[in-house]
């Protein structure tokens, strides 16, 4: 039969992708379909902490070792997108201090390496760290490119035969009796409808898998947490700050790339408010004052944008604000939970464990296929990350690399080999403030199934640097044009773009962000006319 | 609501606006393309930096630290300082033999000054170019300033005594270029601070401002250079001294690249370190001061303003004392690089580039035709010496020259 397949993924988050993945890579034929783009809700809407399991200790023993196992794994496999910075767990004088030795032993048990060490040292390991701290202990915290970490899995399953559709929802299951057979899909872009047929569907939506679980006629009772957070514009920090108590708000300041993010906020929100969320001004303050207890600098660091994700807990009671739910793996088989067949979700869980949920998902998608193949995401590489060190990756492939080749090596890992090309255009520069160029930007249209500037952004950085947009959108979109051959569709490419960029400057908008949303308004609105 | 603390960022390459005028009007853009620019080389850069220090550029080395992008910044991006502070941070190669001569303008000084004639005569020889070329990529076409016999030290200190009979006194920075290769423009001021009643001492000890350490490499030393001349104008200062300097770029380093730079406290003396030009134009335009100017007196001038001193925002002062001289036909030149910075333009893989920056310097200035150029930087004044064959004066030694 056409459009058939062993498996249908629903989702095109880091759960989605690392299923995907895994499924590919044990042999089945795999579809996967995604609403939007990679890596939009989210998946791309969080810290980007590479989590210890430090933060879970105490409250969450088991999310805790999942995160440490998985932490030194994607070490290993995601090395292009993890940077192994440490992380401190500081007690502020306001703390209490007692809860540190109950906060040690809690990781110990986890497995999770835990060292107090002397507030003066933890002030040498991160200079930007509160001075008047009382304790601090050291734990194996990283961060982890999001964007990046979903675009490799992606990509390596594509490697191995799986199909990807994007900007393509599913409306409806094609059921036979009580048995999911496959979807019928709706394309945004092409506004064409399909039917895909498969023996197993995952249901890997995050969040909005609530909805789509209703409609295969299964009740998740899922728990709609927002978070709130902030990105500041430079990296003020190396080590990842975390405060040594019970989970609460603001109280984590990562490191990513060239910028450093505080969160979050955690309020529950009703379903219909998870596509349209809002940062507002006192969740603003309070990620400042709060963030500015981690790291007294980020008072007077300028703030690039805010945003807001929403978490996919699964409701164990009525919790308000959803910190107690655990953030364990929860993956169903709706045919042993609510008699229907060919149905699996795959939810809860963390950035950091997603290869887990991914191979507790493809485990059980094979046990219904019947089919015994062992996973092996754990020590296979992804793409990118077969070279160990950037600048090792970076000396290979150029004798003398420029600013603009480190750059790309740092967000392609070895698959900026692809780059090789030295030619003054290839290497023109597309985004300035993260040194984005021109090969990289049709490297990922040619690759990476790229339709929009949003697309772009999420697999190159282009528009989230400091100018967010200013001068890069107008250029991706000229390549853009090129790639697509239609000049309409990118004008009303860069107003989407553009007006997304604002919406995340609108809450941070005073200072320096202020001044150049100015800027960037005349060069967009007068000089290109858009 | 509650806003940040601080509305403008306490980091100031975040001020950045990405206008890119700075690049815009960066010298070095235009003639090398290998030369990051400006805006790219530093508030872009800086983040990634911050990232992980494997981001800096070597690149950055082509940066004339003419600070033209911090005067044309709206923003108030000290964007020179951001990639002069990168390459001091992260730039760990050991400066090559031949940084080492150039940039120790003051020992080379002592070392020369006296064997002067010989040594003059040895540089000037083409033979003596060549081999400079060939072994220590100093490029040939360039000539090295003449070495006095006698230091302006040594000749200020013999005259030490009829100097202090003038009641008001200033304390002078000749820096290294008077002391050792142009006694002449030291004695020049002297003439015309006399004129005007004052008396001119030497600091207690001063040492070289250090501008050529810092650009090539050697921080380390010009923070020691710094310390030193930091104390030595406190006494000055504490004495209640004005302490002039004639040379635009030392004035410059002294005052701001002091504190930016090398994180040296000069607090306590920067208001009192002033331009002798600044200084003598406000005290005749205020009518605190006169001069009696030759009747006969007549010239066609053409002023350059150094980089530093537009940097500064001083070179009004100049130009408009020479203004002041009766009997001077007077043309403002473009406010335009001529290339050198210091010791840039000696280096060979530098030459093509310093002199393609000057050429809309050099081409106004043959349009022109004047009978001499003025200028108040030493190290233009030998790029536009040796580029167009125009004399260059500084407006001091014009000033000598056209009183009684």
């Amino acid at each position: 039969m056409k459009n058939e397949y062993d498996v249908i993924i629903v989702g095109g988050g880091i759960t989605g992708a690392g299923t995907a993945r895994d499924c590919a890579m044990r042999g089945l034929r795999v579809l996967l379909i995604e609403r939007h783009d990679i890596a939009a809700g989210a998946t791309g809407r969080n810290h980007g902490l590479l989590h210890s399991g430090a933060r879970y200790a105490v409250t969450d023993p088991e999310s805790a070792s999942e995160c440490i196992r998985e932490n030194q794994i994607l070490r290993n496999i995601a090395s292009h997108c993890v940077d192994q910075t440490e992380g401190l767990f500081i007690t502020l004088p306001e703390d209490d201090l007692n809860y540190q030795a109950t906060f040690v032993d809690s990781c110990r048990n986890a497995g999770i390496q835990a060292e107090i060490i002397d507030p003066k040292e933890a002030l040498r390991l991160e200079p930007s760290v509160n001075p008047d701290i009382i304790g601090a202990v050291k734990v194996p915290d990283g961060s982890v490119d999001p964007f990046r970490l979903c675009a490799a899995n992606m990509l390596d399953a594509k490697l191995h035969g799986a199909q990807v559709l994007l900007y393509t929802e599913v409306t409806e299951f094609i059921k036979d009796g009580n048995t999911i057979k496959g979807v019928r899909t709706y394309n945004t872009q092409t506004k064409r409808k399909g039917a895909y047929y498969a023996s197993v569907v995952v249901n890997a939506s995050g969040i909005w898998g609530h909805h789509v679980a209703e409609m295969a006629g299964v009740h998740i009772g899922m728990f709609p947490a927002k978070g709130s957070l902030l990105i500041f514009a430079h990296r003020v920090n190396d080590v990842v700050i975390n405060r040594c108590r019970k989970p609460a708000n603001a109280d984590i300041l990562v490191p990513g790339d060239t910028v450093c993010i505080i969160g979050t906020t955690s309020d529950r929100i009703p379903f219909e408010a998870c596509d349209d969320l809002h940062v507002e001004p006192d969740e603003v303050n309070l990620l400042i004052e709060e963030g500015a207890k981690l790291a007294p600098s980020l008072a007077n660091t300028r703030i690039l944008r805010a945003f807001a994700g929403v978490r996919p807990l699964v409701s164990a009671d009525n919790d308000p604000t959803g910190r107690s739910i655990s953030r364990g793996t929860v993956c169903l088989d709706h045919e042993v939970r609510d008699g229907v067949g060919g149905f699996v979700s795959i939810t809860g869980g963390k950035l950091t464990t997603y290869r887990l949920m991914a191979e507790e998902a493809t485990d059980l998608v094979c046990r219904k296929l019947h089919i015994d193949k062992t996973c092996e995401t754990a020590v296979t590489p992804l793409p990118g990350s077969e070279g160990k060190s950037f600048r090792e990756v970076a000396e290979r492939i150029w004798e003398n690399p420029t600013t603009i080749q480190k750059a790309t090596v740092g967000r392609l890992g070895s698959g900026a080999a692809r780059m090789k090309d030295n030619s003054v255009l290839e290497q023109s520069l597309i985004c300035e403030c993260e040194e984005v160029s021109v090969g990289e930007i049709n490297s990922a249209i040619e690759r990476l199934d790229v339709s929009s500037l949003t697309d772009l952004r999420r697999r190159t950085r282009v528009g989230m640097g400091t100018c967010q947009g200013e001068l890069c959108a107008c250029r991706a979109a000229g390549l853009l044009v090129k790639a697509h051959d239609c000049v309409e569709r990118e004008r009303e490419d860069i107003r989407d773009f553009m007006t997304e960029r604002w919406k995340g400057m609108y809450p941070i908008g005073w200072g320096d962000a202020l001044r150049e949303a100015e800027y960037t308004q005349w060069v967009y609105k007068h000089v290109l006319g858009v | 609501m509650k806003l940040q603390e601080y509305t403008a960022s306490a980091h100031n390459f975040e001020e950045c606006m990405k206008c890119t005028i700075c690049t815009a009007y960066c010298p070095v853009v235009p003639v090398n393309p290998r030369y990051p620019g400006p805006k790219q080389a530093g508030p872009d850069a800086e983040r990634l930096r911050l990232k992980d220090p494997y981001f800096f550029n070597q690149a950055l080395k082509y940066c004339l630290n003419c600070k033209r992008c911090e005067v044309v910044c709206p923003s108030g991006v000290k964007v020179a300082d951001i990639i002069q502070s990168a390459r001091i941070r992260y730039d760990h190669t050991p400066p090559k033999l031949r940084d080492r001569i150039l940039a120790n303008t003051d020992f080379m000084g002592k070392l020369a000054r006296p064997f002067a004639p010989i040594v003059n005569g040895v540089t000037g020889m083409n033979l003596t170019k060549t081999v400079l070329d060939a072994t220590l990529a100093i490029d040939r076409h360039r000539t090295f300033p003449k070495y006095s016999g006698q230091s302006f030290e040594g000749w200020l200190k013999r005259h030490a005594k009829e100097q202090a009979k003038y009641e008001r006194q200033v304390a002078y920075f000749h820096g290294c270029y008077v002391n050792y290769n142009n006694p002449q423009l030291g004695k020049d001021l002297v003439k015309v601070m006399n004129a005007i009643g004052i008396g001119v001492q030497l600091l207690e000890k001063e040492k070289c401002c250090g501008v050529a350490l810092i650009s090539n490499g050697m921080s380390k030393q010009a923070t020691k250079n710094a310390e030193h001349n930091i104390a030595a104008l406190r006494k000055a200062v504490d004495k209640g001294l004005t302490v002039l300097a004639t040379s635009s770029t030392c004035t410059f380093t002294m005052r701001d690249e002091y504190p930016e730079l090398l994180k040296v406290d000069n607090s306590a003396v920067r208001d009192s370190l002033l331009l002798a030009t600044r200084y003598i134009y406000q005290l005749l335009a205020s009518g605190k001061a006169t001069l009696d100017f030759r009747p006969d007196y007549h010239a066609r001038i053409a002023y350059h303003t150094p980089c530093h001193l537009e940097k500064l925002g001083w070179g009004i002062f100049s130009y408009e004392l020479l203004k002041m001289i009766p009997g001077v036909e007077f043309t403002l030149l473009d406010s335009s690089c001529c290339g050198i910075a210091g010791t840039y333009g000696f280096k060979k893989e530098n030459y093509e580039a310093s002199q393609a920056i000057g050429k809309p310097l050099f081409d106004q200035i043959r349009s022109v035709n004047p009978d001499v150029v003025a200028c108040d930087c030493e190290t233009c004044k030998w790029q536009i010496e040796m580029s167009t064959g125009y004399p260059v004066k500084h407006p001091i030694s014009i000033l000598a020259e056209a009183i009684r």
